[in-house]
C-alpha cells in the first residue's frame, strides 16, 4: 500500500513538472511606443530567459514565470519591428510587435538648397525638412510643417505644407535684395534654422566714363549694380576693350569699392567698350 | 651543342662588339650628351660658330659660351646667364635646351648675320626662343655677338595694392547632415560648337563664371556616337584659364586626335567648378593687340603686370571670332620671362593659317602664376 502512494506522488509531481513546462506563454504588446515604458506578461512557472531582439537592439532577462516583466522608460528606443523569444530548458515560444516613433517631433533635419543665389529668381530656394522623434526615429505620421524665409529688409515669405512619411518640402522666390536671408522650417515650438546667401544679379547699366590723364586714358566705371540696385560685390571683373585702327587692347579689372578703373593708352579714334561677363555696357569713341 | 646555346652566345657576342664599337667610335650626340666636346667643331663658318654657341648653352657650358663671344666686355658671364634662364624665376628657369637650330640670314667675307633657334624643353612643352646674331671673322674664326637683354630697370617704387582675396570655410565634421555645404561656383558654358580639323575633331567654347566668388573650372567633353554609344572623353587641359573670377570668361578648348565629326552624334559637356581661394590681383593689361592673318597668322601683342607683385609664369590665351561672333579658333602661349611690375613683355600666340583669314576679331585672357601660390 505504501509503494502504490509512493508512486501516485511521483506521477503527480511528473505530470505537474511536464504541465509546468509546457504550459508557458507570454502576452506582448501590439505597439509600444519608442521610449515608452512597456511590460510583458508571462504564464507558467518555474525560470526562462527572455531575449527582444530588434534593430540594432538586444535586451535578454531572466524571468520568473506567471510573472509580469517591466521595461523601464527608454529600453527600447529604435523603431521597427522586434522579436521576442522565451526560453526555457529546451522549449521556445516566440512573438512579435512594433515599436513604432513617438508622435512629438524632438527633431527637425533640414536641408535648404542652395547656399547663394541670385536675387529675384522664382522658385530656386527648395528646403526640405524630415522629422524625428527624441529618438532619431522618422515620424511618418502627418503634421503641418511652415517654411519662412525672411529677406534682411524684413520681408517675409510663408509656405505651411503637410508633411507625409516623416519629410516635406516647398520652394520659395529668392527676394531682390541681396544679404542673408533666414530660411526656417518650423513645427509648433519646434524649428531649424539655414541662412541663405542672396547676391547680386548680372550688372545691368554698366556705364563708363573717360578722363584724359597725361597720355592715358583714365577709364572709370560708375559703381556696377544689378537690375534691382544691389551692389556688385568687388572682385568682378569688368572687361574694358579700346579697339584701335589695326590693334586692340584688353584688360580685364576687378571691381574695387564697387567701381573698375583702369588707364589705357589715349588714342585717336579709338573705339572704347566695357563689359562684365555676358553684359556689354556703353561705347565710348575717343576723338581728341 | 645545342642550338639554344650557340644563339645566347652569338647574341652575347655581337652585344659585346656593338659596346666596343660605340665606346671607340661614339656617335657626336653620344658624346655631347656625355659631357665632352664632340659637338663642337671648329668655328671655321659663321654658322659653325653659332653651332657650337648653341651647343655650349645647351650643354649649360656657360664659361665656354661666354668666352667665344666677341662682345663679352659689354655685360658678364653672369649676366649673359641670366639672359638665358631669366633675371626672375620664370618658365626658362625649370627648363633645358632640348635642341638648337641654325639658320643663316645674310653673310659678307667679314660678317655675317644668323639665327640660332634655342627649343627648350618645359614644364608646359616646348618653347623657342629665337636670337638674331651678327657674326664677326677674327683671323681665321668666327665669333658671335651676343645680342644681351639686359636686367629690366625696375625703379623702386611702393605700389599700393588694395587686395582682394577670397578663402574658403567647408562645413566641418561636426555638423549635422542637414547643415548645407558652401555652394560650388555657378558656371555656364556661354558657346560651345565641334570643329573638324585634320588631326581630329576639336570643341571649341567659352565658360563663364556667373557666381560672385572665384572658380576652380575646368571642362570635359564625351563624344558620342550616332546610337549614342561613348567615343572618347576629353578635357581641356591646359587650354584654359582655370581661375575664373566672378563674371569673367575664359575660352576652352578640347581635342579629340583620330575622331572625324561625321562619326559623332551629339556631345556631352561636362564643366566642372569648385571653390577656389583666390586673388583678384595681379591685373594684367594686354596692350597693342595686333591681328596678322597672313603667312604665319598670330596675334601679337604686350602684357603689363599692372600690379605690384611679380608674376613668374603668364598663360595666354585668344579666342578668335568671324565676322558673326562665332568662336572660330582658341590658341594659347606661354610667356617664358617674368612680369615685373609696369614693364611690357611682348607675346605672340599663333593661327591656323586656314582659320586666319575669317578671323574678325578677338579677345585675349591670361592666366598667371607667382611662385608662392596661384593668383
Amino acid at each position: 500500500m505504501r509503494c502504490n502512494i509512493t508512486a501516485l506522488l511521483g506521477g503527480f509531481c511528473a505530470v505537474a513538472m511536464l504541465a509546468a513546462t509546457e504550459g508557458s506563454s507570454m502576452s506582448l504588446p501590439k505597439t509600444v511606443e519608442a521610449g515608452d515604458a512597456f511590460s510583458i506578461q508571462s504564464t507558467g512557472s518555474g525560470n526562462a530567459t527572455l531575449l527582444i531582439i530588434g534593430p540594432l537592439q538586444l535586451l535578454k532577462r531572466d524571468v520568473r514565470l506567471g510573472e509580469t516583466v517591466f521595461f523601464a522608460a527608454g529600453s527600447l528606443y529604435n523603431a521597427g519591428r522586434y522579436l521576442a523569444v522565451l526560453t526555457k530548458e529546451s522549449s521556445t515560444e516566440s512573438g512579435t510587435f512594433d515599436v513604432v516613433p513617438s508622435n512629438k517631433p524632438a527633431d527637425l533635419r533640414f536641408l535648404a538648397k542652395p547656399s547663394r543665389l541670385p536675387v529675384s529668381q522664382h522658385d530656386s530656394i527648395t528646403g526640405a525638412v524630415y522629422i524625428f522623434d527624441a529618438y532619431q526615429n522618422l515620424i511618418a505620421a502627418p503634421m503641418k510643417v511652415s517654411f519662412e524665409l525672411s529677406d534682411p529688409s524684413g520681408a517675409e515669405q510663408q509656405r505651411t505644407v503637410m508633411a507625409h512619411d516623416g519629410a516635406a518640402w516647398s520652394a520659395m522666390d529668392s527676394t531682390s535684395h541681396q544679404g542673408i536671408d533666414k530660411f526656417v522650417a518650423r513645427i509648433g515650438d519646434l524649428s531649424s534654422t539655414r541662412v541663405i546667401g542672396q547676391v547680386p544679379g548680372d550688372p545691368c547699366g554698366l556705364k563708363m566714363s573717360a578722363l584724359q590723364s597725361g597720355q592715358n586714358l583714365r577709364l572709370v566705371t560708375e559703381p556696377v549694380r544689378d537690375c534691382s540696385g544691389n551692389a556688385e560685390p568687388d572682385g568682378t571683373i569688368v572687361t574694358f576693350t579700346e579697339s584701335y585702327d589695326g590693334g586692340q587692347s584688353t584688360v580685364d579689372v576687378p571691381l574695387k569699392r564697387g567701381i573698375a578703373e583702369v588707364q589705357m593708352a589715349a588714342i585717336k579714334g579709338a573705339a572704347i567698350s566695357v563689359a562684365s561677363g555676358v553684359v556689354m555696357g556703353n561705347l565710348i569713341r575717343w576723338e581728341k | 651543342m645545342k642550338i639554344g646555346h650557340f644563339l645566347a652566345a652569338l647574341l652575347g657576342g655581337i652585344t659585346i662588339a656593338l659596346v666596343a664599337i660605340g665606346t671607340v667610335w661614339p656617335v657626336p650626340s653620344a658624346v655631347a650628351y656625355a659631357g665632352r666636346e664632340g659637338l663642337l667643331r671648329s668655328s671655321s663658318t659663321p654658322e659653325m660658330a653659332i653651332e657650337n654657341l648653341g651647343n655650349e648653352i645647351r650643354l649649360q657650358d656657360w664659361q665656354e659660351a661666354y668666352s667665344s663671344l666677341v662682345n663679352k666686355a659689354q655685360f658678364t658671364q653672369s649676366e649673359f646667364m641670366r639672359d638665358l634662364t631669366g633675371y626672375y624665376p620664370s618658365l626658362l628657369t625649370y627648363s633645358n635646351v632640348d635642341s638648337v637650330e641654325v639658320l643663316p640670314l645674310h653673310a659678307s667675307p667679314n660678317e655675317a648675320d644668323v639665327e640660332l633657334r634655342l627649343h627648350y624643353s618645359t614644364v608646359v612643352g616646348s618653347t623657342t626662343i629665337t636670337r638674331k646674331l651678327r657674326v664677326v671673322k677674327d683671323g681665321d674664326r668666327w665669333k658671335p655677338e651676343w645680342p644681351i637683354t639686359k636686367e629690366p630697370d625696375l625703379p623702386p617704387q611702393v605700389i599700393p595694392v588694395n587686395y582682394l582675396r577670397w578663402d574658403v570655410i567647408y562645413r566641418g565634421q561636426g555638423d549635422d547632415w542637414g547643415m548645407q555645404d558652401v555652394e560650388a561656383p555657378h558656371v555656364r558654358i556661354v558657346d560651345m560648337h565641334p570643329v573638324d580639323r585634320a588631326e581630329g575633331v576639336v570643341i571649341l567654347g567659352e565658360l563663364l563664371n556667373e557666381d560672385v566668388v572665384p572658380a576652380y573650372v575646368s571642362v570635359a567633353a564625351t563624344l558620342l556616337s550616332k546610337n549614342q554609344t561613348p567615343i572618347a572623353t576629353e578635357d581641356s587641359f591646359d587650354k584654359i584659364s582655370h581661375l575664373l573670377l566672378p563674371k569673367q570668361i575664359t575660352p576652352f578648348l578640347i581635342k579629340f586626335p583620330n575622331v572625324a565629326l561625321s562619326d559623332v552624334g551629339s556631345i556631352r559637356m561636362s564643366p566642372l567648378s569648385a571653390l577656389i581661394p583666390a586673388s583678384a590681383d595681379p591685373v594684367i593689361e594686354i596692350a597693342n593687340e595686333e591681328l596678322h592673318p597672313t603667312r604665319g597668322a598670330s596675334l601679337t601683342g604686350q602684357l603689363i603686370n599692372q600690379s605690384g607683385q611679380i608674376v613668374n609664369v603668364a598663360h595666354v590665351l585668344g579666342t578668335f571670332y568671324d565676322s558673326k561672333g562665332q568662336v572660330v579658333w582658341i590658341t594659347d602661349g606661354y610667356i617664358d620671362s617674368a612680369l615685373l611690375p609696369q614693364i611690357p613683355v611682348p607675346f605672340e600666340i599663333h593661327i591656323p593659317e586656314d582659320l586666319a583669314k575669317s578671323v574678325s576679331s578677338q579677345r585675349t585672357v591670361v592666366s598667371t602664376y607667382s611662385f608662392g601660390g596661384p593668383q
